[in-house]
């Protein structure tokens, strides 16, 4: 469009500069919670006063960091998120695992081993990502009690795996439906099998879509509250739901402080994976988003 | 788990063995799925069938079934909270979707105009949609809380009049949750619509402008047009995130003033949980998933139709 607009002409300068304000102007609305919340968090106590809300720190600390990580009260308790964040790790990190493989084979059986009534299966499993979570609330809460899982990390593992495969197989599949079949044909002829196929075929062309697949499951398994809340103890939370109760517990002087350290601690495990991998992250929530 | 080698005894014709093999080939990739087909049998539509049971049902603190036929949702019908949080989700999500659209319409249109560090702009829009919605409630609480942030803020700058205490005014209050939640999904719905936007052809939009056709006036009759899909999904996904949002409100308002701020899914969490209505809750899980579905089927039927079509 350069040669259509000419940009030297004093209105088109004008224009340029109203564009970039305006932008600016929004990354400062998304920027600012941002901001408050790390100025915040490093402030003492006596620093946080009416109309100080974007003053910087007139003597910066690390104090709310270390109390919101190991001494302050979560509810009854009074030993900080810090054991809740690796609650967390203990629920993430095998979850994340296990729904990505079991996605990587159900995407590859879907499509490279179509059958009949194959897509209708998919259909079937699609709909898990659409469901609101609370029609699954309460017989979760039984069931799990039946298993033995109630209030228990394995437990909170088994219902993110549950909820999670539906959208790890909707990655995979549509990743795979693009892969050429003829290799895949080329192989089954010369008698490879199933496994091999996906292990020598499939698998080596399958990193990007893992990564994508990882980042959205991590995302949506760290940030989780409602399963925390419903079905875990108080020993196994993750730390959504202990900096929730770390905000709400009302204790002597309220600490704004350790609540912001707090919220930071919780937020910066997904904040970094977005920061080092957005590409991924986005292709993530527009594939697990749009394609239906 | 390759085939078996030629070990067959010489009985088996060669025949014999492919078909041994092809059934084996056959059943193995139906029994990679049928885990996840049974667990989405039982878990997803058997919880759906069983919630619904519960629901028929006096449940209270545990589940019982003694049977009361459509009992639970007449009483939610008759259910004073239950209107407010119904009519809540109705504001909420509809100021939700719709500033989220223009928000993110505007902001990648200006994106697209050749901008320099669009990469770092589009990342700052972004961010917040990797949080989780208690983060996002926790700092929104603090910057809305009227004694010490923005209030309290601009108050400190000499207009001693401001007021914004939105969060403990029982009217105002369930539209802290829309600027909470379109500052966490905004930038998402920007990235949509960016991605649709370096979708469409340049040539029509070169043609358009030598046709003498102004810049907005482009945009107004030739690109959002051409953008309708990306609307219809963005629509979806948002209200999708408004009829399940929890987290959000049990972080910002936890519900209040009162039960001002509650939405159908703090509602369902608090009579099933901890107020020992599990007849109730239930019922009202199931009028949830009845708003999903009327927004999914619509959806999924127009995608059928243009995939069908072309």
């Amino acid at each position: 469009m350069d040669n259509v607009i000419r940009r030297r002409t004093l209105g088109a300068r004008a224009a340029r500069v109203t564009l970039y304000a305006a932008l600016l102007l929004a990354a400062l609305f998304y920027l600012l919670p941002l901001a408050v919340m790390l100025i915040t968090s490093v402030k003492p106590l006596a620093e946080i006063t009416p109309g100080t809300l974007l003053a910087l720190p007139q003597e910066p600390t690390l104090a709310p960091w270390t109390k919101a990580w190991g001494e302050a009260c979560t509810g009854m308790r009074c030993e900080g998120v810090g054991v809740y964040f690796f609650n967390s790790i203990a629920i993430v990190v095998p979850a994340v695992l296990i729904s990505t493989l079991i996605g990587a084979l159900n995407g590859y059986a879907l499509t490279k081993w179509r059958f009949k009534g194959s897509e209708l299966l998919f259909a079937l499993m699609l709909f898990g990502c659409f469901i609101p979570f609370q029609v699954v609330l309460l017989p979760m809460a039984q069931t799990l009690g039946w298993l033995g899982l109630s209030s228990s990390r394995a437990g909170l593992i088994l219902v993110h795996v549950i909820f999670g495969v539906a959208f790890t197989t909707l990655f995979f599949r549509n990743f795979y439906v693009a892969v050429p079949t003829e290799l895949v044909s080329a192989a089954k002829l010369d008698g490879a099998g199933f496994f091999r196929i996906f292990w020598r075929i499939l698998l080596p062309v399958s990193a990007p879509i893992i990564v994508v697949s990882v980042i959205w499951q991590f995302t949506q398994i760290w940030n989780d509250f409602l399963f925390g809340v419903a079905f875990s103890g108080h020993d196994t939370q993750p730390v959504t739901v202990a900096l929730n109760n770390l905000v709400n517990t009302s204790t002597g002087a309220k600490e704004y402080n350790v609540d912001m350290a707090a919220a930071m601690i919780a937020a910066l495990p997904t904040l970094v994976v977005y920061v080092l991998a957005g590409k991924y992250f986005v292709r993530g929530l527009t594939a697990g988003s749009v394609k239906g | 788990m390759s085939p078996s080698p030629s070990m067959a005894r010489p009985a088996d014709g060669p025949g014999a063995r492919r078909s041994r093999a092809g059934t084996l080939h056959a059943w193995l990739p139906k029994l990679v799925l049928a885990p996840s087909v049974a667990i989405s049998l039982f878990f997803v539509y058997g919880f759906m069938l069983w919630t619904f049971i519960l629901s028929l049902t006096n449940s209270r603190m545990l589940p019982s079934y003694e049977f009361v036929g459509f009992a639970q949702y007449a009483r939610l019908m008759t259910n004073d909270r239950w209107w407010v949080a119904s009519s809540n989700l109705v504001v909420f999500g509809g100021l939700f979707v719709a500033i989220c659209l223009v928000l993110g319409l505007l902001l990648a249109i200006l994106l697209d105009q050749r901008i320099r560090q669009e990469g770092a702009l589009r990342t700052v829009y972004l961010y917040p949609m990797a949080l989780s919605f208690i983060v996002t409630g926790v700092v929104w609480k603090w910057l809305l809380n009227p004694g010490l942030g923005i209030q309290a803020m601009v108050r400190g700058w000499g207009f001693e009049e401001f007021r914004f205490d939105w969060l403990v005014d029982p009217d105002m209050a369930v539209y802290t949750l829309v600027i909470a939640a379109v500052w966490q999904a905004s930038g998402f719905v920007m990235a949509l619509f960016l991605a649709g936007l370096r979708g469409i052809d340049d040539s029509i939009l070169k043609a358009a402008q030598l046709d003498g056709a102004s810049l907005p006036r482009v945009y107004w009759r030739v690109v959002i047009p051409c953008l309708r899909p990306v609307v219809f999904s963005a629509v979806m996904i948002l209200s999708h995130i408004a009829i399940k949002s929890f987290d959000l409100v049990v972080a910002l308002t936890g519900g209040g003033p009162g039960y001002a701020t509650d939405l159908p899914a703090t509602f369902m969490y608090t009579h099933a949980f901890t107020r020992a209505q599990v007849g109730l809750g239930s019922a009202s899980a199931m009028l949830m998933l009845g708003g999903v579905l009327a927004i999914l089927i619509p959806y999924l039927y127009s995608e059928l139709r243009s995939r069908r079509h072309g």
